[in-house]
Formats: structure tokens, sequence, C-alpha cells
């Protein structure tokens, strides 16, 4: 691509990110009330679809507020942190074949990287504002970020000894034979689970945990700086679904439909399951959900590199002894 | 029928005049056949631990101003008195010790130490009528503000606004207001710091998502741990029974229904029986029925309401639209029989407002046929949820005895095992013309105390059903003087009848001189109401002895040690309203 299509593209996934959180903002709220016997925003525009700009409108003339007891520059800060992070995070998603912002040889190492930085955001939004619910929201979100963020890299640890690669385009070309979700369905499945963790969605959501601490890091937030938390955590969502999409269902690849339509397909059914599992699951306490981390996660973790990493030098030394 | 309870009941007197000797008691008739005892302030205590190992329970502990009552023959002189009502499981009964004060000594010795659910009862009375507890650790004012003038259930205290100035608020009396509200935790024996950490201390409530409603519990946390708990209440005070003073009889039905409000007219029945068994009023078989048929409409309602918000607090976001969604198709059957959803007012004194709707069998067989099924799809979604009963399970705990020592009643009392259900163990209302089981648990625990009133769900459903079957043809209201006016052709003819009805509906009916109390099993467990009749057309004192008083009391006892959330767990188990509080 050349420089002018760079930017262009780059617009593109930026407004396309930020749109379709803002849409799924709508759309959530829909299939939950569809699952929960009710309807959901359905008067505004077709479908209620219009109900995204009445939202974007209330928040963006809401009082820009910041609380006098708290820290001003990192309150101000702390919401743009996140939305930076996940932002920079869809720089290494492939949505087609050349489709990718930048093609990087640590394409994963990024993404994991961009999505620890979120933790900042949450963290400092809940330092900041010198609340005590929201102190202990951002206590809980370090710790439970801190943990999860180890199971998270290490379950993709599979994908790239299968592929041989961290890059995310070589990762899906790999899976042209056979998605990864069928070989690395242990991966796959902390992989998802740490994802909602990350995003602090329910059934983690424990450091928003409305019943518990009211809102949680963003309690003191509100109009466009809590629109900016609403916006990160969309984007998250997104991003953990398209890379689990990229590296577990084969990305773009599929049959006859366009490149890009499939990878869209694919993270759309992807959404749509976590948005099933916050309607379906309950929050675990904090201490429970740390001890399934640590106990039940990271063991499974652990076996699956080992027995990924065997099946793949016995692979490679019976294709070796053959070259 | 009156002579016969009393007979039943001098068992107990007879024990005591054994042990103390006929001198010190003077026994006093109710009109609901409980032994009612005046004892001299000298022995009451002696005698209250002599009966706390045959009545266990702490029923209920209220204050009556008697200073301005006429019709007190037969009870000793007093200006203030208490009353300590005590309840027995074994031996299915009740006594009431009454102990008279006289102004200026009007000062009681606390009786925490053998009840310790007195505390909160004695803190009311202090805050209601100005009576002393000497040795009470805390004796603050609990439901009205701190910084409040006066006691507000003595008679020489105005009952409403027009009778005080006008109220402002200024800047400097929100500072002193907003100042007294400040949590001091020396005054509640806490500790700032200990040797290696600073506590923190967490305001909870009045306004937070999970406390139901405007309820404060101040918390010492260690990190998230729950240290100790001290909780606030009312932020809900609306003086209910004050207004009880200066309402008809009739009138006061409306603001039954707003004391317990997800229970509906399942308020109105422990008054209007109160005041039946006042006046000897006794009620046509269809009437009784019917209310049975509404109460457990009521039950199903709150209980629904309560699955709902139990399952959304520990965090399961779907279930509660369920359950309100079927609440809300058995409030267009309350509608469509009462008219009103939420507080129909609709129990009379003596019957109920009106006769069945034509077409209610087909609206409550509808309901009652599909709703099973649905509780079978609830079970699997929330309750067999493995990490709904992993939050649940074994938090806030407490065994049968300390339920006792606190006064736990309703599914909470159930939930440790004890078979205890006022429906069929004293029967009210014609409740013993019916089959249903009552559920216990075992642990008492939050998982328990969920799965008890999800299982009286369906043993209500059974109950409507019989209702359904066997719904008696006849009157729906008693023809009472007392309680129905003479029929409206009939007052153009003669003028007495005139009269009638046209006092009747002026100024209410005069409920004869006397005292009752009316148990009923709520929603949430035992409510009643205390009703004294000095012979006037309003009630001279009504108490309102709610579940939910005493249940809250014991929060801070069952979450010591515990995580924040799983004191929601134990707020959302427990099953509360905060005007049940409050009142």
């Amino acid at each position: 691509m050349s420089d002018g299509m760079i930017i262009l593209f780059s617009l593109t996934v930026l407004l396309g990110g930020v749109g379709g959180a803002a849409v799924m903002t709508w759309w959530e709220r829909r299939l939950l009330g569809i699952w929960q016997d009710r309807y959901g925003p359905n008067r505004l525009g077709p479908f209620g679809i219009m109900q995204v700009a009445a939202d974007m409108l209330k928040l963006l003339t809401k009082d820009d507020w910041v609380p006098p007891f708290a820290d001003k520059v990192v309150f101000i800060f702390a919401p743009t942190a996140i939305v930076m992070a996940m932002m920079l995070g869809f720089a290494v998603v492939p949505f087609g074949p050349g489709l990718q912002i930048i093609d990087m040889n640590i394409g994963l190492l990024f993404f994991l990287g961009m999505t620890s930085l979120a933790v900042y955001s949450v963290l400092l939004g809940g330092l900041a504002s010198n609340n005590k619910y929201a102190l202990l929201g951002g206590l809980r979100s370090a710790a439970q970020m801190v943990s999860y963020e180890v199971f998270m890299g290490l379950s993709l640890m599979g994908v790239v000894m299968l592929s041989g690669s961290f890059n995310l385009r070589v990762i899906v070309e790999s899976q042209a034979d056979g998605w990864y979700c069928i070989s690395q369905f242990l991966g796959l499945f902390v992989f998802t689970v740490s994802g909602i963790a990350e995003s602090h969605r329910l059934p983690f959501d424990l450091p928003e945990a409305e019943h518990e601490l009211t809102a949680g890091f963003h309690t003191e937030y509100g109009g466009m700086k809590f629109a900016m938390f609403m916006l990160g955590e969309y984007l998250g969502l997104i991003l953990i679904s398209s890379m689990i999409v990229t590296l577990f269902f084969g990305g773009w690849l599929g049959p006859w439909l366009p490149p890009v339509v499939w990878f869209g397909i694919k993270t759309f059914i992807v959404i749509c399951f976590f948005i099933l599992l916050r309607a379906a699951i309950p929050r675990p306490r904090y201490d429970q959900l740390m001890s399934l981390g640590w106990k039940i996660m990271l063991p499974l973790t652990l076996v699956n590199l080992v027995v990924t990493g065997a099946v793949a030098l016995w692979l490679s030394g019976a294709s070796g002894g053959a070259a | 029928m009156q002579a016969t309870e009393t007979l039943q009941q001098t068992d107990i007197i007879a024990e005591l005049y054994e042990r103390f000797g006929e001198d010190c008691f003077q026994v006093q008739c109710c009109a609901d056949g409980i032994a009612t005892l005046w004892v001299d302030k000298p022995q009451f205590q002696y005698v209250l631990r002599f009966l706390k190992p045959k009545f266990p329970m702490l029923h209920d502990l209220f204050g009556i101003d008697e200073r301005v009552r006429i019709n007190r023959e037969g009870q000793p002189a007093a200006d203030f008195t208490v009353v300590y009502h005590l309840l027995s499981f074994t031996r299915n009964e009740d006594v009431r010790i009454k102990v008279a004060l006289i102004e200026p000594d009007i000062q009681l010795p606390t009786i925490i130490d053998i009840w310790p659910n007195a505390n909160w009862y004695e803190r009311e009375v202090w805050d209601m009528f100005g009576i002393d507890f000497s040795g009470h650790p805390n004796l603050y004012r609990i439901l009205m503000p701190p910084t409040w003038e006066g006691h507000p259930l003595r008679k020489d205290h105005p009952a409403r606004a027009t009778e005080m100035e006008p109220f402002s608020l200024d800047d400097h009396k929100q500072d002193i207001e907003q100042e007294a509200l400040r949590f001091r935790p020396e005054e509640w024996g806490m500790e700032r710091k200990n040797d290696d950490t600073e506590y923190m201390f967490l305001n909870l409530g009045p306004n937070h998502p999970s406390v139901h409603g405007v309820f404060r519990i101040a918390l010492q946390l260690d990190g998230e741990v729950v240290v100790d708990a001290v909780p606030d209440i009312g932020y809900h005070h609306r003086g209910a029974e004050k207004m009880g003073e200066r309402q008809t009889w009739h009138s006061f039905i409306p603001y039954t229904d707003r004391i317990d409000y997800l229970g509906g007219v399942m308020n109105n029945l422990a008054y209007v029986m109160s005041v039946e068994k006042l006046a000897s009023i006794k009620v046509p078989d269809r009437a009784k029925v019917i209310r049975i048929m509404m109460s457990e409409l009521f039950r199903i309602s709150s209980h629904l309401v309560f699955y709902g918000t139990f399952a959304q607090d520990v965090g399961q976001m779907s279930p509660v639209f369920y359950m309100f969604a079927d609440r809300e198709r058995l409030f267009g059957i309350v509608e469509a029989i009462t008219g009103g959803r939420m507080h129909p007012a609709w129990f009379r004194i003596g019957g109920v407002a009106q006769d069945l709707p034509i077409g209610w069998e087909k609206m409550v067989r509808d309901f009652i046929d599909a709703m099973p099924a649905r509780l079978d799809h609830y079970d699997k979604m929330a309750m067999q949820n493995k990490i709904l009963q992993k939050r649940a399970k074994g938090i806030g705990c407490y065994t049968q005895q300390e339920a006792i020592d606190w006064g736990i009643t309703g599914p909470g009392l159930r939930a440790t095992g004890m078979d205890w259900d006022l429906r069929r163990d004293r029967p009210y209302g014609g409740y013993d013309q019916f089959d249903f089981e009552v559920p216990v648990g075992n642990n008492g625990d939050s998982y328990d105390r969920t799965v008890v009133r999800i299982e009286e769900i369906r043993q209500s459903l059974k109950i409507v059903r019989q209702c359904l079957d066997n719904m008696p043809e006849g009157p729906y209201k008693s023809d009472h003087r007392l309680t129905t006016p003479p029929p409206k052709e009939r007052t153009m003819q003669d003028i007495e009848t005139l009269i009638h009805h046209f006092l009747n509906v002026s100024w209410g009916p005069a409920i004869p001189v006397g005292e009752a109390t009316q148990l009923i099993e709520a929603t949430k467990g035992h409510n009643s109401y205390h009703l004294i009749s000095d012979g006037g057309t309003m009630s001279y004192r009504t108490r309102i002895r709610t579940p939910s008083f005493p249940h809250l009391q014991q929060i801070p006892l069952i979450s010591r040690g515990l995580l924040i959330a799983d004191l929601i767990t134990i707020i959302a188990s427990i099953d509360f309203v905060m005007a049940d509080v409050d009142r």
C-alpha cells in the first residue's frame, strides 16, 4: 500500500472501530433485551439504532466535571489511555490479505502489550478519583489484570509454536489446513476467559461490580470521560473478538465470500457470544476469580503448552528426519 | 371466646405466681387472649430472666404513652408503659409483660444481656418516647435524625407539619445536619487502626445499588474484608405509627400497604384482623378465602422480587427480568380484582372491598398453571448455577439459637431448620382449612434462605389453587354495624339508618375499648399490629412489629470476617424493604 492508502486505511480502521463500538452499545442492549424477555432500545430510528446517536449527543452535552478532590491531570488522562491503547491494538489486526495497517513480525506481542497498557487506565482512574469505591475497584483491576495477563500470554504460545511465528498474518495463513480452535481448544478456552477478564465485562466485571462498588473505578466519572471508558471497553471487546478470530478461527479465511466479510462475520459471532456470556453467568467473588486463575487457568495453560510443544517437536522431528 | 382463651393461658400465669408470688403481678385481659401481666419495676428483670428459657424469643418491645388514655380500668397507674412481647415455639403461646413508669422516673434497666435484639428496640423506645434504658451501650436515636428535638410518639409531640413551624433548611443548618451524620468509629467502640493496619471506613449507602432502598451500613474494612459493620436505619421513617393515631380505623388501611411495600394486601391482613379481634367481628367464609388468596398472590409477588434481585445482587444479570415479567402478570390479576397494583388497600375491617370480578378464575388459573414450569426453568438458570452456589453457600450463616435470640422470623428462621410457620401452627383467618407444606432449610446460610423462599412460592401456588377450587359462595363482607354501613336504599326510609350511615362514613366506627395483637406470617416473617382502642374513632396506639427490623440488626453478626461481595449476598438473601424496617 502507498503512504496515502495507509493513512486512509488507518482512518477507516479508527473510525470503523469507534463506530463499531458505538453500534455495539446498541446491539448489546437489543440482544440482551431479546434474551431477557424485553425490548431494549427500539424507539429511535429503525430498530432503535438511532439510540446510538442520542446517547452520543447526551454524553457530549454533559457537564465536563472533575471532582475537586481528585488528582486532576491523572483523572483526565486515565480514560484516554484505554482508548489509545485499544486503538493502537487494532494496528496489527489482519482484516484480510494485505488489509493490515502494520504487518509486524511481533504483531502478537504488540497486541498483548497494548491490552496490558489498558490496565493503567483503570488503575489510574481508580486512584486519581480519590474515592473509596474507585480505589477498591482500581485495586481489584490491578490484581485481576496482572494475573490474567499471565495466562493470556501463555495461552497463545501454543498457537505461536504451531504456526512458528508471532506475525498475525502468518498465523492466519498457517490455518489454511485447519483452524487452531481444534488443536488449541485449551488455549482458546483460556484466552477467551482471560479476554473477558481483560475487558472487565460481566461476569468478570469486578473492578466495576455495580452491586458491590456502585460503579467501581469509574464512580466519579461522568460525561465524555465516562464515555471514553465505555468506548475503551467496547473497543476492547471488538479487539479481543477479532484476535480470537485471527488466532483460532482462521481470520479472514473462508470460501466464496470476500475475506473481509468472513473476518467481519466471524468477529460478530464471537462478540455475540461474549454478550450471551454477560447475560447468562453470575459474577464470581474476587478471591474466587483469583483462585480460578491461578489454580485452574494456569495449570491448564501449562499442560496445553507442554503437550503442544511435545507434539510440535514430534511432528517436526518426523518431518525433519525425512528432510 | 375470650374467656376460654384466657383460661388456656393461665399456665404461664400460674407458673409466675408460684415463682414470684401474686403481689408483683396484675393481670390484664386483652381481646386477643394473650396473657398480659403488669410487673412491678424492681421485679421485671427477674421475671424476664425466668421467662427466657420458656419464651426464647423477644418478639417485640415497644412503649405506650398512657398520659391521656381515658379507659384504663384494671391497669396500674402509669405515664408510660414498656411492653415486652415474648414468644414460645414449643408451647406455641405468647406472653406480654408490661412495666408501668411514672414521670419523672421514666427509666428502666436494659435487657440486652437477656435478649441481644433488645438493643434496637430499646433505642427505638428511647427515640420515640424518651424512656431511658440504663446500661444500654449506645442509646442513640435510631429512626429520627440525630438532631431531632422531642420524642415523636409522645402524645404532646405534633403529629402533622401544620402543627409545627414551617420547615426551612439554610446553609448553616445543613452543615449541622451533615456533620451529625458523620460516622465516628469511636462511638461504636471501633479502632481506627491496629498494630499493622489502618482500617478503611466505607459508607455503604444510604444510596447504593444493592441496599434495597435507603439503608446505610458503615463498614470497617481491612482490605476488602469486613472487620465490623454498623447498620444505620431511619432514612425511610415516615411515622406510620404516629399516623395510626390520627387516622380513623378504616382510613389507616392504605398506610399499612406501604409498610412492607412488596407485600401489598398482606399488610392489611394483620391490621384488619387486629381490629376485628378488638371489635369481635366475624368474617364470612368467602371473604376469608379471598383474603388468603390475595395474600398468597402477594407472597408470590414479593418472593419473585426477592428471587430476581438476589440473583442480580450476586451478579447475574438476566433472571430479574424474567421474575419481574411474572410479577407483572400477577399484577394484572391483582389489578383486575382490586383496581390497584402494588398498594391496593383492598381489605376492609370485616371483609374485603368488593366481590371478585367475573372471569377471575381464568386469570388466576392461567397464572398458577404456568408458574411451576417457569420456576423449574429459573431453578436451572439461577439456583443450579455453580458460581451462584459458590457465592451463596456457607455465606451469612446463623444457627437456630442465634436466629431465635435475634428475633429472626419467617424464611430466615426456617432456613435454619426451624419448622415454624404461623399459617400452620397458629392458623389465622382460615388457614386451617388449607393443605400445604412448610419448607425448611438446614444450614441457615444465604443459599438456604433463598431455597426456602422459592419452595414457598410453590406452596403458595398450591394454596391459591385450593382457593380457586373451593371458593365459597356468600357475602364478601361481614354484616356488622361497625364494618358495613346500613344499605343505602334504606337510609331514605328511616332516620336511625340514616344517622348510622352518616356516622359510619364520616367519623368512621368507634371500636370498643381494648388491646389486641394479631400475628401473621407475612412475606418476610412475623408481622403484627398491636392496637389499643380508647373507645374512639381512631386508634390510641398503633404498634407495628415488622420482621425486617430485627433482621437488619443482626447483619454485623453474620458478616464479620467476610468480603464486601459476601455482605451484598447477605443483604440480598435477607429480603428486606426499608419501609418495613423504618415504618
